[in-house]
């Protein structure tokens, strides 16, 4: 049941974040983005395997039985990836205003489509 | 316990952080001061790649492939800590950065640094990026530096602000950004299978895998793959390139050269590492992929340099031809054809690199509107009806350099002889044709495009170079300064030094692919003996 709802909720995210980030405007792709990010974020925790009521961190090592333990090194990578695609996202977003200070439009090709 | 030298290593990690985090302090208005510090700081960065350059080398001649330097980061022993790994291909990629890296930050501080605020640390920061992803030997922080050079490469394309980098920057940008979360999820399906990142574990687990794994094991790769391509510039992932680096300013053009060469470095990387004749059920997984790529991509390259209008839109797609035709030698999987494209690497980026430098000397002296006029007189058959009667005219030595240098591009670019593009290109072909088995059809369709992609580029800078240099209406001689000029030869003396020290270049190159076709020696060099020995223990699902 959880992966079922764990896998359901990275598609809907996935698929939403790609269709956003193929419309036109500027802040429809940021949107895009940010969904995107937190899907592959999510994905990447799913690949440290889904568990309920398990720690990352060893208490005592001689007793560690690694079994029940989750893997910490997905939440590490999560971490890292979670800060990079905020600031990545941020960074775009100066670049989304600029140009739109620029052109005067906020569609991605900086002018309006001809019709 | 290591010496000094083992911690050379990361020194071209270390070195541009530091100088890019000191430049941050200092005030925007110290100019002087701040190139003096970035072009100290290059230098000791292309001392220190030339000496790992010679540290990677120096393993006995029988042996050429188990030779690794292997740095473990905060002394954590491998797989669990991150390394960085010195070879014949980092160090090589290394040493190119750093030559580039000085040529254009010699060449910015003729007009660009003052552009805008930051450059140097941005420059700095890029090179860090670029430095560390050649030397990671994991796959994670092969992504964090990946970032680090992208976020640079950002600010860089930005530098100097206008509409039209604004717009290219906003394009380039989500593209990464896609490239980016390709590469995130590539990573961690590939560390959900095999419970590793560590480039050498990988490939020691790879083999062992059972059958379900391995087709999540290639579906890893190949969204890594697509992530690496997109940065190489392969059809069709690569629209955005030639806008981009079109509009980027000269020297930050002239690094990312460099930059779409660290994706082909990448593919060459794992792809020899993971994918080897000993991988068992995926040995050569994607190689015809990767041909067809290739070919695409040379194909789309020589109609844009053919149809380029501008100058440096035609750099730009001469990118693509460069990056088409190394994976496309890689695609054909033979390891001879791989020594002279990695001579080929070199020789086209440092051409690349002088040409984007070039182009905006020689765009100083063409009006804005004559490069689509020129190609539209061609088109309609217009015939020049003002022969200047100008014999015996003085030629200014300005244009005179601007020219030669315009015509070694050329040549370079092209693959003509005497320069090294054509020893590379000629290299190429002899090792496809040399082949022992009959030759495939697409290895004839590779040796066409290579032969057309070589023609093309001729045609369309002949074409150019005629326009800008013999058709001039104004007799404006641009305003050229030495320190210009100067990285802009070195460059192309580089190649010059290339192809008369063809012979050990061509013996290095050759000494690299055969490390490269040995993986079992970088596993068995990266890893602790007793560790190498057992691929058995696998984590529990």
């Amino acid at each position: 049941m959880m992966e079922l709802v764990f896998s359901l909720a990275v598609g809907v995210l996935t698929s939403s974040g790609v269709w956003l980030l193929l419309r036109p405007r500027t802040f429809q792709v940021i949107i895009g983005l940010s969904l995107l990010s937190y899907a592959v974020n999510l994905f990447i925790f799913g690949m440290g395997r889904l568990r309920i009521g398990a720690a990352p961190i060893l208490k005592s090592p001689d007793a560690a039985v690694p079994a029940l333990y989750a893997d910490p090194l997905p939440q590490a990578l999560v971490l890292t990836a979670i800060v990079i695609s905020f600031a990545m996202t941020s960074l775009f977003l100066v670049v989304l205003l600029a140009s739109r200070g620029l052109t005067g439009t906020d569609h991605v090709d900086g002018r309006e489509d001809p019709q | 316990m290591m010496g000094l030298a083992e911690h050379l290593i990361i020194i071209p990690i270390l070195l541009p952080l530091i100088s890019g985090a000191v430049m941050l302090l200092l005030d925007e208005r110290r100019r002087a001061l701040k190139g003096g510090i970035g072009i100290a700081t290059t230098v000791v960065l292309l001392i220190v790649s030339i000496i790992l350059l010679g540290m990677a080398d120096a393993s006995p001649a029988d042996t050429p492939a188990s030779f690794l330097r292997v740095y473990w980061l905060g002394n954590w022993p491998p797989p669990f800590g991150i390394v960085l790994v010195l070879d014949r291909l980092s160090a090589l990629m290394l040493t190119l950065t750093s030559v580039l890296g000085i040529a254009s930050l010699v060449y910015s501080l003729a007009r660009w640094h003052r552009a805008g605020p930051r450059f140097h640390t941005l420059f700095q920061l890029q090179l860090m990026g670029l430095n560390g992803a050649f030397l990671t030997g994991d796959l994670f922080n092969l992504f964090v530096f990946f970032e680090v050079m992208l976020a640079a490469s950002y600010g860089l394309l930005l530098h100097g602000a206008g509409t039209l980098r604004v717009r290219a920057g906003l394009a380039y940008i989500a593209i990464n950004l896609t490239a980016s979360l390709l590469f995130l999820i590539g990573a961690s399906l590939a560390y959900g299978v095999t419970g590793t990142l560590n480039m050498a574990d990988l490939a020691r687990r790879i083999p062992a895998l059972a059958s379900g794994d391995a087709a999540l094991l290639a579906t890893a790769a190949a969204i890594l793959g697509t992530a690496f391509l997109m940065k190489a510039g392969i059809w069709p992932l690569n629209f955005w390139l030639p806008t981009t680096y079109a509009a980027a300013s000269a020297p930050a053009a002239a690094m990312f050269a460099i930059m779409s060469k660290l994706g082909v470095y990448v593919i060459l990387r794992i792809w020899t590492l993971m994918f080897s004749t000993d991988a068992g059920l995926l040995a050569g997984f994607g190689g015809d992929w990767l041909l067809l790529a290739g070919m695409l991509t040379i194909l789309f390259g020589t109609v844009g340099v053919l149809a380029s209008q501008s100058i440096p839109r035609l750099a730009g797609c001469s990118v693509l031809v460069s990056s088409g035709t190394l994976i496309g030698a890689l695609g054909t999987g033979s390891a001879a054809v791989i020594g002279p494209a990695l001579f080929y690497l070199v020789s086209s980026t440092l051409a690349i690199a002088a040409f984007f430098l070039l182009v905006e000397l020689v765009e100083r002296m063409r009006d804005p509107g004559a490069d689509v006029l020129a190609v539209t007189m061609e088109a309609y058959g217009d015939d020049d009806d003002f022969i200047e009667e100008e014999v015996g005219v003085a030629i200014p030595a300005t244009i005179a350099l601007l020219g030669g240098s315009f015509i070694a591009c050329a040549l370079l670019l092209a693959g003509l002889p005497p320069l090294s593009g054509f020893i590379a290109k000629f290299g190429m072909m002899a090792a496809m044709l040399k082949s022992d088995e009959t030759i495939r059809a697409s290895t004839w369709v590779l040796i066409a495009l290579l032969t057309l992609s070589g023609l093309a580029t001729l045609i369309a800078m002949t074409r150019t170079g005629i326009t800008s240099f013999w058709a001039r209406i104004d007799d404006s001689v641009p305003r050229v300064g030495i320190i210009e000029m100067a990285p802009v030869l070195a460059l192309l003396l580089l190649c010059l030094c290339l192809s008369v020290g063809g012979g050990p270049a061509m013996h290095y190159m050759q000494a690299t692919t055969q490390a490269l076709w040995s993986p079992q020696s970088y596993v068995t060099g990266v890893l602790p003996a007793h560790e190498a020995g057992a691929p058995g223990e696998e984590r529990s699902p």
